[in-house]
């Protein structure tokens, strides 16, 4: 109760509400007590954030119906193809399912066709080469598009949010925690699938921008907890050459890749993280990078605009930091246990990856 | 520099949140912002989030007291999210060539860097009320965001007296203010 009222003075003195005797009074006691003035300070802060806040909210509210009224007096239009609201949507709702199934279709007959084309003429000189290559990316785009509206049908996404991105994540403690990249969550909160589909609700409950790590925590009753998870974190640096693997989700299913560690340091010399070669796609984001004994050496996070296969990960050493950081921020935290054992070592690829695709997770994050 | 009092006159009415203002810009920018994305390998959709996200980031330019445009808004919207598409590019790897135009663009990276810690902040805020759960969240949010005042307050969410409802403002409050820094902090 005392702090109630001492916040309730705080406020009072910071909004000049005070008459002038009681604001000498409490301007004495500030001086008296430092701790008190500290909480002046920071309620000070807190309140200009606070207004922030508030603009910042009040402004997107303007701008989003400004955005539907300019739209629906025609002055801005947003293409026809894509219909979104009014009475075509009962009938797309419909036939939702049966589009997005054509469309598959098309975009396999298209992909076997291109495939044909590429089979038998041999001659293509270099640049048709490459405008095949971006017609796949259209086809792939459309395919990955038409695949979100069908997973859409039975999400635990909230109806009135918005999907916004996607990536790939991986257990780091049985009891649900999930380190995946920052950039992937780029909403105010996220489900994580599983390899077989399933879905979990889960919160984030740290962020990281500068590591560019997160930790989401899955808080699901259909979430079954795992005896132990099979793969350890390295602490120390990997060396040059050495081989990896990954797992992750730049599609709907969980896909493998191969290759191996190239340079120790990240682009222009980011001594967070590797440079790795291996083949990732928008969606890798965020997935676990194996050595071959089994060991998480790094969490895939970027890659080079317009050069094949290069490929960052940040250093494994950092989910360490990370979690240490969780730990001192909130005592709930505190149980959080990163797996000690791996039973990896010297297993055949094949099993390695059964053991561990029930760890990988793809994470959507969603807004409002 | 022509149109510059009119020009003036419009940030003013967008520093102030002013739809018609806002309405103004809109219409006199946005299909530019949208053609230039679309033709990049964008979507409508993301035309649309980056074109509100440089309105945001001007506002907050127009807001501060020593603010001054050295050129157009069209020049300076155009600049903001051509940045902000490269980076997003960039980020999903969808970088297939390079993007450019004809268009004139001035210098927006320190802007930027203001803009995206703002950003950062109003992220950890929404997050924090989110996870304060009801009824502190709509307490809140009608005390601070709709400007209630506690006697309306008490009488929607059911208290006995405009008192009450005070008292538990000021405890979700503290809540809030806990799980504001403990983010904050981390992000510094």
């Amino acid at each position: 109760m005392d702090d109630i009222f001492l916040l309730e003075a705080i406020e009072r003195y910071l909004n000049g509400e005070m008459n002038p005797e009681e604001r000498s009074y409490f301007e004495a006691l500030c001086k008296k007590t430092p701790e008190i003035e500290q909480m002046v300070v920071e309620h000070n802060m807190f309140m200009h954030q606070m207004d922030l806040y508030v603009a910042h909210a009040n402004i997107k509210h303007t701008l989003h119906e400004v955005h539907s009224n300019l739209r629906s007096k025609g002055d801005i239009n947003e293409g026809g193809e894509l219909p979104t609201r009014g009475k075509i949507i009962q009938f797309w709702n419909k036939y939702k399912r049966v589009t997005a199934i054509a469309a598959s279709v098309g975009g396999v007959i298209a992909l076997f066709i291109s495939g044909l084309v590429v089979y038998f003429s041999s001659f293509v000189t270099d640049p048709k080469l490459q405008q095949l290559g971006k017609d796949l990316e259209a086809v792939k785009k459309s395919q990955q598009y038409q695949g979100s509206i069908i997973n859409e049908v039975k999400s635990k996404i909230p109806s009135n949010a918005r999907l916004l991105s996607g990536g790939s994540g991986f257990l780091i403690d049985p009891k649900g925690y999930i380190v995946t990249n920052a950039h992937v969550l780029r909403g105010t909160g996220a489900v994580v699938v599983n390899y077989k589909g399933q879905e979990f609700n889960s919160s984030i409950v740290i962020i990281d921008q500068i590591k560019d790590l997160a930790i989401l925590k899955i808080m699901d009753t259909d979430y079954v907890a795992a005896k132990s998870i099979p793969y350890t974190i390295q602490k120390n640096n990997a060396d040059l050459g050495e081989e990896i693997f990954t797992l992750g989700y730049p599609r709907n299913d969980i896909v493998y890749g191969m290759g191996y560690l190239s340079a120790k340091t990240g682009f222009n010399g980011d001594s967070l993280s590797y440079q790795i070669q291996i083949s990732a796609n928008p969606g890798n984001s965020g997935a676990p990078v194996f050595n071959k004994n089994g060991e998480v050496i790094g969490v895939l996070s970027t890659r080079q605009a317009q050069a094949d296969g290069v490929t960052f990960a940040v250093k494994s050493k950092n989910i360490y930091s990370i979690v240490e950081d969780l730990k001192n921020s909130d005592s709930a935290f505190r149980k959080i246990k990163l797996p000690g054992k791996s039973i990896l070592k010297g297993v055949e690829r094949k099993t390695q990856i059964t053991k561990v695709e029930d760890f990988v997770y793809y994470v959507k994050a969603y807004g409002k | 520099m022509k149109g510059d009092s009119n020009e003036q006159a419009l940030l003013k009415g967008l520093a102030n949140n002013d739809s018609k203002a806002i309405e103004t810009i809109y219409k006199d920018n946005f299909t530019m912002v949208q053609t230039f994305i679309i033709s990049n390998n964008g979507s409508y959709d993301e035309a649309r989030d980056i074109f509100q996200e440089a309105m945001i980031a001007l506002y907050e330019k127009a807001q501060t007291e020593s603010f001054v445009l050295t050129c157009q808004i069209k020049t300076y919207v155009f600049s903001i999210c051509r940045r902000l598409w490269l980076k997003r590019l960039q980020q999903l790897g969808r970088f297939t060539q390079q993007v450019d135009s004809m268009e004139e663009t001035v210098a927006v990276e320190e802007d930027l860097v203001t803009h995206e810690k703002r950003n950062a902040e109003f992220v950890i805020m929404d997050r924090a009320l989110n996870s304060l759960g009801e009824p502190c969240k709509s307490l809140l949010e009608g005390y601070y965001l709709k400007k209630m005042d506690m006697a309306a307050l008490a009488n929607e969410f059911g208290y006995t007296n405009a008192d009450n409802a005070k008292n538990q403002k000021y405890k979700c409050l503290m809540r809030l203010k806990k799980l504001f820094f403990s983010q904050y902090n981390i992000g510094e």
